[in-house]
């Protein structure tokens, strides 16, 4: 388990030492600027600038400045935070440095604000999603061919076929509008929260739901659950506590993927509902180049998704031990 | 291979004859659009507020067709000449409405099918020339140059792709006049590039996965005992095998594409206006919807039109994959 979680983390680092890398020599190749302006700025001024965020140093070095706490500069003063009185630390130690458009910020500053509203609205729907999925397949599983099975599954393939935001705009409409429960859009109490977890969890749910309705189904044909039958024991008993586990198997490991999906919609949804967090932040920052923010973003989402991943890999592990036989 | 018995047994499959039936019906109507009496997709009838759809046992066709696109390709072009001389001036009612501009939903709609379809032909055409070889050779190449190509499909498949996407179309967009004059690539052409290149994995590892139960396969033993290169034992032997999961994978990562295309779209990161695409389609509709007025049709033509091409693939697909797992072939 301990070499699996070292190299799981080596290839972590690899990986995101390359996607950095990649996206730095990206965004420093593009001309235009952060500092372009309609007017154009004073020549001295522009200089200052460039020299405050180190543009005007050679790539490699710059590089290197950006990742990690080392000092390259011939005077001894690293590139300072937004309000000009913080040391710029590096991606390694967790500074991802001032942002380019909110010229009063780092990105630190702003991650600390939105993440968390973020994060609140993801483990939401997620949590949401997850039950309300697997309800509805192992309800779907258990009363297998009847009307009720059938209008579940094709609720779970019509919500997996609807964007996030076509389910955000219909709800909106009904919820918002037709029949005032919840506000417009905006962030503040709970209730701001209810309509775009619906609508970031109904894909997941849908999905989780149609998992959890063939894990069931495999694990109710299994000799063990027909075994838990004969003995007796009530089918509530058989299953919960018989079958459920074996169904919750392909549920855990999509978990992961559930996610990075979860982040990924919440771009869209954070933008319809007017939330202030990360995503609307980096759908921002890739419009008027905020190259600082559009990394930092990219690379805490990269970190929160790749936590998850192994997460559920370790539980697959410690669930089924064929797992861990097969891929040492 | 995708022999007899299964275009059979897809037939038999009510749900899934349909759902080709649809799609294909889709597909023809989006690539003769030009061809059908609709309104111009991007003709203005300036107007305060959305036209409410005029529903066709109401009124079927109108007077007054204006050839106004925003651009058209040497085919469209001709084929909306070909649609004057059939049709004349005639064009349909709008059935679906019309936008604030008095653009007619339905042409938009039917219109902005062409660039779902492109981005999903994007990502068929990397899946299968990406994620096909990279999975074969991934496959046959034995264990320890298999060991490194599946840890970078894995570490790849870890990353939440649309930021990247998103990190690199934000930076092409800084770059779209250069890369327009000097290489003659316009932005589209590196947004589909992109989503081609984003789609491949699931392909690689389905196919990696089938050719290594494939590679100790009986026949595929006896091949090569036979002396065949190992080229001839890919094309002849492996990859007609390898097909079916090909297929499978294929329809199963072509919804998703198009949610990705129109997911960019709506954020303002893919496709353009005047372009059309359901993504921004379904933005118009959104900033549409306001207290006082709630245009519906705006949001309800673009959702309803996605969900229903989405949904038959995804049913297509779930019929295919049951179709052709040789499992569940008695039932």
């Amino acid at each position: 388990m301990i070499r699996f979680l070292a190299r799981r983390l080596v290839w972590f680092a690899a990986t995101l030492l390359a996607v950095v890398t990649l996206s730095f020599f990206l965004m420093r190749a593009v001309r235009g600027g952060p500092f372009d302006a309609e007017r154009r700025l004073d020549p001295t001024i522009e200089r200052n600038l460039r020299a405050r965020y180190h543009l005007d140093w050679p790539l490699w070095k710059q590089l290197a400045a950006y990742l990690g706490p080392i000092n390259l500069d011939a005077h001894g003063a690293r590139a300072v935070g937004g309000d000009g009185t913080r040391v710029f630390a590096g991606v390694l130690a967790g500074d991802f440095g001032p942002s380019l458009a909110y010229r009063d910020q780092t990105v630190g500053d702003l991650l600390r604000e939105s993440l968390p509203i973020s994060l609140a609205l993801g483990s939401l729907a997620l949590l949401g999603a997850v039950a309300v999925g697997l309800a509805a397949g192992v309800v779907s599983a258990v009363r297998r061919g009847t009307p009720l099975d059938a209008v579940l599954r094709v609720v779970a393939t019509v919500f997996l076929a609807l964007p996030s935001f076509v389910v955000a705009s219909v709800l909106v409409i009904l919820l918002a509008f037709a029949w005032p429960l919840f506000p417009v859009a905006g962030f503040g109490t709970w209730r701001h929260l209810v309509l775009p977890a619906l609508a970031l969890g109904a894909p997941i749910a849908a999905n989780v739901a149609r998992l959890a309705r063939t894990g069931m189904l495999e694990t109710l044909g299994q000799d063990f659950v027909r075994t838990a039958r004969a003995k007796g024991l009530p089918e509530r008993i058989v299953i919960l506590r018989h079958a459920l586990p074996g169904a919750l198997l392909p549920v855990a490991s999509y978990l992961g993927p559930a996610a990075a999906g979860v982040l990924t919609g919440s771009l869209v949804v954070e933008r319809i509902f007017a939330i202030p967090g990360a995503g609307s932040h980096f759908v921002n920052s890739a419009l008027n180049r905020d190259y600082t923010l559009a990394m930092g973003v990219t690379i805490v989402y990269c970190a929160i998704v790749y936590a998850l991943n192994t997460l559920v890999d370790v539980f697959h592990r410690l669930l089924d031990p064929r797992v861990a036989a097969e891929g040492a | 291979m995708i022999g007899t018995g299964v275009w059979e047994r897809l037939r038999a499959h009510r749900a899934s004859w349909w759902c080709i039936l649809f799609l294909g019906a889709v597909a023809i109507a989006s690539l003769a659009a030009p061809l059908l009496p609709l309104p111009s997709p991007s003709a203005l009838a300036l107007q305060d507020e959305p036209a409410p759809p005029v529903p066709p046992w109401r009124e079927l066709v109108r007077h007054g067709f204006r050839p106004e696109f925003a651009d058209l390709s040497w085919t469209d072009a001709r084929l909306t000449e070909l649609r004057g001389r059939v049709f004349g001036d005639l064009q349909t009612a709008p059935w679906l409405g019309t936008d604030a501009k008095g653009r007619d939903l339905l042409a938009r709609v039917v219109f902005g099918s062409r660039t779902s379809i492109l981005a999903a032909l994007a990502a068929t055409l990397a899946s299968l020339a990406i994620g096909v070889l990279f999975g074969a050779v991934a496959g046959l190449a034995g264990p320890r140059v298999d060991n490194l190509m599946m840890r970078t499909v894995d570490a790849l498949q870890s990353l939440p792709f649309v930021f990247l996407v998103i990190f690199v179309i934000g930076i092409v967009n800084a770059y779209r006049a250069e890369l327009s004059d000097r290489f003659g690539i316009d932005r589209e052409t590196v947004f589909y590039l992109v989503i081609g290149a984003v789609s491949w994995l699931t392909m690689a590892r389905v196919v990696r996965g089938q050719v290594l139960v494939l590679r100790n396969a009986a026949f595929v033993e006896a091949a090569r005992v036979a002396g065949a290169s190992p080229a001839r034992i890919l094309a002849r032997h492996v990859l007609p095998n390898v097909l079916p999961v090909v297929v499978v994978t294929l329809t199963l990562t072509i919804p998703t594409v198009m949610l990705t295309e129109a997911f960019l779209s709506f954020l303002g990161l893919g496709i353009e206006p005047p372009k059309m695409s359901w993504g921004i389609l379904a933005a118009d509709g959104i900033e549409a919807i306001n207290p006082i007025r709630i245009a519906w049709w705006l949001v309800a033509a673009p959702a309803v039109a996605m969900g229903s091409v989405l949904f038959a693939l995804n049913v297509l697909g779930d019929g295919l994959r049951d179709a052709l797992d040789p499992r569940t072939r008695r039932s």
